[in-house]
């Protein structure tokens, strides 16, 4: 369960930002999560609803958009189906991961005085 | 505050910042990698679930000369040192982290640990992460390769049910062969588990009680060894 740890984390992300950027509050956090970043979605929301407590997400609800896993063959641009073998097979080339692994802090509303 | 224009009322602006939740641990891990590459020393990644033979498989190696290569470990546990008292047993230099209730290692404990090993004067670190087949793979240690250590009675299922571990593996041992005239394990069905979460699956079939497939492993131990002292190619 290192969700604990992820949670850790980004809010000392989101403070580092909110120092940068001199804000007093944040009022939304918005992350991405792939749906191959081996990080679940409802673990992530119960570590953060338990961490936030005392620091400067406390009362900023958490957004999470999930990216469906991708794979494509580099040399045509195939498009694989999903459960598909990871390779394709015109090119017998091996599949690159195009999106689904992301763990990304992607934007946050900050208050400013 | 003023009613009637709202000047002096707090702003809220939107920030795009688009980092990784894990940027720390990235910057720790790249460190680490530096390390490695500047004294060429290959740093292996070694994962699997509890009791898929991770321990037995460095001793076998060790036992069988690992293709002459100076070998360290570091091993992650929760609770004990066994692992690594084993590891000293078997004649490697080995040191333990005792990561408490964490489930994984991160590149900040084993940059620690590198302070404590003299793991420069070997050609080959493995660092034995904690055994589970979830945590480990979301943190970069900054290891050039990752190994996944499956054992035959885990079942041949397991690629398609933890697929972020598999999917960023360099190699997949199945380990514990010796026991497959025991099992009705299907080898055709591992393969094809394989092909659906690794773009390049590598697997070698190994165990460390009869030694079968030591050979293969130490080749690619060696293999991959050579092919990090190579300035040119980017490990």
């Amino acid at each position: 369960m290192h969700e604990y740890s992820i949670v850790g984390a980004l809010i000392a992300e989101v403070e580092a930002e909110a120092r940068r950027r001199g804000a007093s509050r944040v009022h939304r956090v918005q992350v991405r999560l792939g749906e191959r970043s081996g990080v679940e979605i409802e673990l992530l929301r119960e570590a953060y609803a338990l961490f936030r407590e005392g620091s400067i997400c406390a009362t900023a609800p958490l957004e999470i958009e999930p990216i469906p896993a991708r794979w494509g063959c580099p040399e045509c641009g195939l498009l694989l189906r999903e459960g598909a073998p990871l390779r394709c097979a015109p090119c017998a080339r091996p599949a690159t991961m195009l999106q689904g692994d992301e763990i990304l802090l992607q934007r946050l509303h900050l208050e400013v005085a | 505050m003023c009613e009637t224009c709202g000047c002096g009322d707090p702003e809220i602006i939107p920030v795009d910042v688009r980092t990784h939740i894990l940027s720390e641990n990235e910057r720790r891990a790249d460190h680490n990698r530096q390390h490695f590459v500047e004294s060429q020393v290959l740093a292996i990644n070694l994962m699997g679930s509890p009791g898929s033979g991770k321990t037995a498989l460095l001793e076998a190696t060790a036992a069988s000369g690992s293709a002459g290569l100076r070998l360290v470990a570091i091993s992650g546990d929760l609770a004990t040192e066994r692992d690594a008292l084993r590891l000293r047993e078997a004649g490697i230099e080995a040191l333990s982290i005792t990561t408490g209730s964490a489930c994984h290692l991160d590149a900040k404990m084993v940059h620690h640990a590198l302070h404590r090993l003299p793991w420069q004067e070997a050609d080959l670190l493995v660092v034995e992460n904690v055994g589970n087949l979830v945590c480990p793979a979301v943190y970069d240690l900054g290891e050039a390769l990752r190994v996944v250590a499956l054992s035959v009675t885990e079942g041949e299922d397991k690629p398609l049910k933890y697929p972020v571990m598999f999917q960023r593996a360099d190699l997949v041992l199945l380990t514990k062969c010796d026991l497959l005239p025991h099992l009705e394990f299907e080898f055709e069905a591992l393969r094809e588990a394989l092909e659906r979460v690794m773009p390049e699956p590598r697997l070698i079939s190994i165990s460390a009680r009869t030694g079968e497939g030591l050979e293969a492993w130490n080749e690619w131990l060696q293999r991959s060894r050579n092919a990090c002292r190579e300035p040119t190619r980017r490990v």
